[in-house]
């Protein structure tokens, strides 16, 4: 599902560089489940955006579902994002001047699918937010939106879902019910998930863990 | 039901719902407004002026002529089978009892109108109907306006010159005045075989002449091209192609006017329109990120924000334009002594020049923080801190400015009186921008000591220094038109009204024929009443400068055009007139005295091109003369003294015929005395000066009325620019105040930081606003209208007033804002 060879990120840093990333070489199965762990600073969100194309590496490669993801361009990297990923992010990243079933409906719409309202009501409902389609993210608790964020991304029925710090936001009894219903609608759906998170426990629910040091894989 | 509704179109309303595009959304319609409502008044005017043009002549072909014409002329009419009418328009005294007025007298003959129609009533307020007669003989039909001021109903009777007639009825519309500048003379309509008993048409009397003809058009065109060629100096055809010139002209300027004041507000709704995206595209990055994550084409992106923005401008457009059309008929009821009849409905095409400037000022200023968005990475979801858009300097803003510029340079119908306002504009924003960021900075200095509230309130000031400039100068602007249309419009007239002197003449006499100068004086004596003198005139073109013949198409001014079309009263004397200054040459000589010369007044000199020692050749009454300019004179015309702008020695104009004027001060125990001098001089054309100022002032005033309201959209854009840049700045003081309440301040210390930095704003804008309304009254007073300007110290008290109350509604509203939101809310969201 997903490949990444000898991917490598370096920032100019002043005069000299900083290197973010050493030479990952990395692959997930379709239907696998992978944390990536490390300190802050280690490097897991840059390899996260990576793998989604959302930035561009210095070297290396990444094939999503055998395409080459760093042949295409923006444009082209962006098409294949609608067609296999879904994302969950830390900071929940809904859009404050739509409620809870719009937020939901937007990448339906953005993808032109017929019946978008019906589809996100449906979501909503399965991730316990059905009573609360009309509610502004303001009005959400911090569980509560990112169980609507869940929802967005599940209901693309995506390949591969990417999470980074899904519960970095959340106090831990939340945190753990975000993840129970991560890891319930992953299963259901059969989706491949690429985990970012510090929180080892969360870490272990996955079949494999990956842990960045100083932007080189460990273990 | 679900509706599927285009994406855009959610997205605007969605945006709409939330509130987030209210500021733009208004400032297109003020823009749209303000400039709709200008073009829809002057669309109608200039339908009446074309659509209905042949009405307004009252025929398809009106001859003009400040002289009788010759016989031919109106003999071709029948020998083509035309129809005909003829009319001769004069001013002259009306009399009835003791009331006395000066009225626009035009008499006509039968068939006049030849198209349109006559409509009148049987009494004052009755309903009045069409009419294809004119008034029978030994009647006349009088306006409204003469009619009362006369204090005479149909059925009475009033004096014209030497003759008495009935008044047949009230006259309420005469098609051929529809459109008029300046109608200082009720009407008073008469039979043209009625003229010769009234005994007014005599030597020197002003009069023009009207043949009018109509047609089959090609019949008409005929005529029209045979008469051409022999029109004399003085006469002119108007035709359905060149109606009325004067009137064309005297609207174009109007409307030049009043559509570069409305360009103000659009000027301002530019601002408004580029603040309040930019505060957009901030608040949109994230949305865009997840959206580029969802995997959403940065193309297809643009295309959805960019179509939310249209749909969003044609809305607006569209609300601007009703706005615009309620607009225009303010404009329409306050000019009314311009517009003296119902005007057309107006067409489509101000609703294009109201989208066309919306949608430019939105492409302009919108498009360049919009782009912006094309920027942001979709990296920007996890890492927060990439992708935020540079602030765009100016620069970025090179196509709003070049759309405002064709803006401009549309309404000002010229390229260079475009980019002289362009430039004037863009001096004032420049000037009171670097004033506004000095001033800030000194107040920001202040601000080193004082309580935490005051001191942070301040250094707030240096801190948002651009932002909170750009409210200042916005508020300044505002406040520059308002304190210049109040107490600069006042002090202006009041200093011109000051500077007449108390005893200054009221009246001129004019038409006083040779023989009735001495029986006259006579009458003034026995009546006590001092005549300081009495000018012989002398109606003459002038044709010729060095000999060679001068006629309009030798000059582009307008005025120079106007002038030398016209006779000019010219006059003798040996001394020079009183207030004359010589600037040029010298008075006349002895020399001079025997063999003829003119002295010129200077600013005809110019406008004509006229220099010492040239030959001026002048014309009329069938005589004529040519002398040497030996001298320039400057004149006040504000000395309320006759003023001639050609004086010539006393043997030059021997032979053309002569008549005499004078002036004098009306006793204000004698409110009869005109009509007593009237009477005994039916002739004579008494002209009440003061009445002619008040209804210059009075047209004034309206004028000065429309123009406040089209500067009312301003006032209101510069309000939303305040908003605009309130808002801008709004969610970093939010989270400012938020901070300060979590780290113990009191409501009042946070209100007090914000109250502090907006006095600091309402102050300089006031005071800028002051000092830019004075200058430009000083300039007015000193430079074009050259009386003394008078200090006016109320301004620097009104200014900074009016300032402070603008900013202390934004304040309340922002600091509302500020404490009513829970801290921890505002930590969160921002």
């Amino acid at each position: 599902m997903v490949k990444a060879a000898g991917l490598s990120k370096v920032v100019p840093n002043g005069a000299s560089t900083l290197a973010i990333l050493h030479e990952i070489d990395l692959t997930v199965m379709a239907g696998e489940a992978v944390a990536i762990v490390g300190a802050s600073g280690s490097g897991k969100s840059t390899l996260l955006g990576l793998l989604a194309g959302l930035d561009t590496p210095s070297e290396g490669s990444v094939h999503l579902n055998g395409v080459a993801l760093f042949a295409l361009d923006e444009d082209g990297r962006a098409a294949l994002r609608a067609k296999l990923l879904g994302f969950v992010f830390q900071s929940f990243q809904l859009l404050p001047a739509l409620n809870a079933l719009e937020n939901v409906m937007l990448p339906l719409e953005l993808a032109g699918t017929a019946g978008a309202a019906q589809l996100a009501a449906a979501m909503l409902e399965r991730v316990g937010l059905g009573e609360r389609l009309g509610h502004y993210p303001k009005t959400l608790s911090g569980g509560e939106q990112q169980r609507v964020a869940l929802a967005r991304a599940f209901v693309m029925r995506p390949k591969l879902l990417l999470a980074d710090e899904p519960t970095g936001n959340l106090d831990a009894a939340t945190g753990a019910g975000i993840i129970d219903l991560m890891f319930a609608l992953n299963a259901a759906a059969g989706t491949t998930l690429v985990l970012v998170t510090h929180d080892d426990a969360i870490a272990r629910r996955c079949q494999r863990q990956i842990r960045l040091v100083g932007g080189r894989i460990v273990a | 039901m679900v509706i599927n509704l285009p994406l855009p179109l959610k997205m605007l309303l969605r945006d709409a719902r939330a509130g987030e595009l209210r500021v733009l959304a208004l400032a297109l319609v003020i823009a749209v407004a303000s400039v709709t409502s200008v073009a829809f008044f002057a669309d109608r005017v200039w339908q009446a002026l074309t659509r209905e043009a042949n009405q307004m002549l009252g025929a398809d072909v009106l001859l003009v002529s400040d002289h009788p014409f010759a016989l031919e002329l109106s003999e071709e009419i029948a020998k083509r089978g035309l129809d005909r009418a003829e009319g001769v328009s004069f001013v002259s005294m009306a009399r009835a009892g003791d009331a006395t007025q000066l009225a626009g007298v035009k008499a006509v003959s039968a068939g006049y109108p030849l198209r349109g129609k006559l409509r009148i009533a049987p009494r004052l307020h009755a309903e009045d109907a069409e009419t294809d007669a004119i008034p029978p003989p030994g009647s006349v039909w009088l306006d409204e306006r003469l009619a009362a001021a006369l204090g005479v109903e149909p059925g009475q009777s009033i004096e014209l010159g030497n003759a008495r007639f009935g008044v047949g009825a009230v006259l309420t519309l005469e098609p051929d005045r529809g459109v008029s500048f300046f109608n200082i003379a009720p009407r008073l309509l008469m039979r043209v075989d009625d003229l010769a008993a009234t005994g007014l048409i005599q030597t020197g009397s002003r009069a023009q002449y009207q043949i009018y003809v109509a047609g089959a058009r090609a019949a008409t065109d005929a005529y029209e091209n045979w008469a051409k060629p022999k029109l004399g100096p003085g006469q002119r055809i108007e035709s359905l192609g060149n109606a009325r010139p004067e009137v064309r002209a005297g609207l174009d300027r109007a409307q030049q006017f009043l559509g570069l004041s409305a360009m103000l507000a659009v000027i301002l709704a530019a601002v408004a329109i580029a603040l309040s995206t930019r505060r957009y595209t901030r608040r949109h990055l994230d949305g865009y990120a997840v959206m580029r994550c969802f995997g959403a084409r940065q193309g297809r992106l643009f295309v959805l924000f960019g179509g939310e923005f249209v749909l969003l401008g044609l809305a607006a457009c569209a609300i601007g334009c009703v706005l615009g059309f309620a607009g225009q008929a303010m404009i329409a009821r306050w000019l009314t002594d311009f517009v003296a009849s119902s005007l057309p409905q107006p067409g489509f095409y101000p609703v294009l020049q109201g989208f066309a400037a919306g949608l430019l000022l939105l492409l302009g200023f919108a498009l360049p923080p919009l782009l912006q968005l094309k920027n942001v990475p979709a990296i920007r979801v996890i890492r927060r801190e990439v992708g935020a858009p540079r602030q765009s300097a100016l620069a970025g803003y090179v196509l709003g400015l070049a759309a405002l510029g064709a803006l401009l340079a549309w309404q000002a119908g010229e390229l260079k009186l475009g980019a002289t306002v362009f430039g004037g504009f863009s001096a004032a924003f420049l000037l009171f921008w670097l004033a506004s960021l000095g001033a800030l900075r000194l107040f920001a200095a202040l601000g080193r000591a004082g309580s935490v509230s005051w001191r942070y309130g301040l250094a707030n000031l240096r801190r948002r220094s651009r932002a909170n400039a750009v409210q200042v100068v916005a508020l300044a602007l505002g406040l520059t038109v308002l304190l210049l249309l109040t107490f600069i419009r006042g002090d202006l007239l009041e200093s011109w009204r000051t500077k007449l002197p108390q005893d200054a003449p009221n009246r001129f006499v004019v038409n006083i024929q040779p023989e009735q100068v001495r029986p006259l004086a006579q009458f003034l004596a026995r009546n006590r009443v001092e005549a300081p003198s009495t000018f012989p005139m002398v109606r003459a073109r002038l044709t010729a400068i060095n000999g060679r013949a001068v006629g309009a198409t030798d000059y582009a001014d307008e005025r120079a055009k106007r002038q030398i079309d016209r006779e000019f009263n010219l006059s003798f004397m040996l001394t020079p007139p009183p207030g004359n200054q010589v600037t040029g040459g010298h008075w006349f000589s002895a020399d001079d005295l025997a063999l003829g010369s003119v002295s010129v007044e200077v600013w005809i000199a110019e406008r004509l091109g006229i220099k010492l020692g040239d030959r001026l050749s002048f014309s009329g009454g069938g005589a004529s003369v040519t002398v040497p300019v030996t001298s320039l004179r400057k004149l006040d015309w504000d000395s309320m003294r006759p003023n001639f702008f050609f004086v010539t020695t006393p043997a030059a104009l021997a032979g053309f015929p002569l008549s005499y004027m004078t002036t004098f001060r009306l006793p204000a125990t004698d409110a009869l005395f005109t009509t007593r001098l009237t009477r005994a001089f039916p002739n004579l054309t008494v002209i009440d000066v003061s009445a002619v100022m008040r209804q210059v002032n009075g047209v004034l005033d309206q004028v000065i009325r429309a123009v406040q309201f089209v500067f009312l959209f301003a006032l209101v854009a510069g309000v939303l620019v305040l908003y605009a840049a309130l808002l801008s700045t709004q969610d970093e003081r939010l989270q400012e105040a938020a901070l300060m309440r979590a780290l113990g301040a009191s409501r009042a210390q946070v209100a007090g930081a914000q109250h502090a930095e907006f006095l600091a704003l309402g102050l300089v804008a006031g005071v800028l606003a002051a000092a830019g309304a004075s200058a430009i009254g000083y300039v007015l007073a000193d430079l074009v209208f050259q009386f003394p300007w008078r200090f006016n110290a109320a301004i620097w008290i009104a200014g900074p007033a009016a300032g402070l109350a603008c900013v202390a509604l934004n304040s309340w509203l922002g600091a509302r804002a500020a404490l009513n939101h829970p801290p921890m809310l505002a930590l969160r969201e921002v």
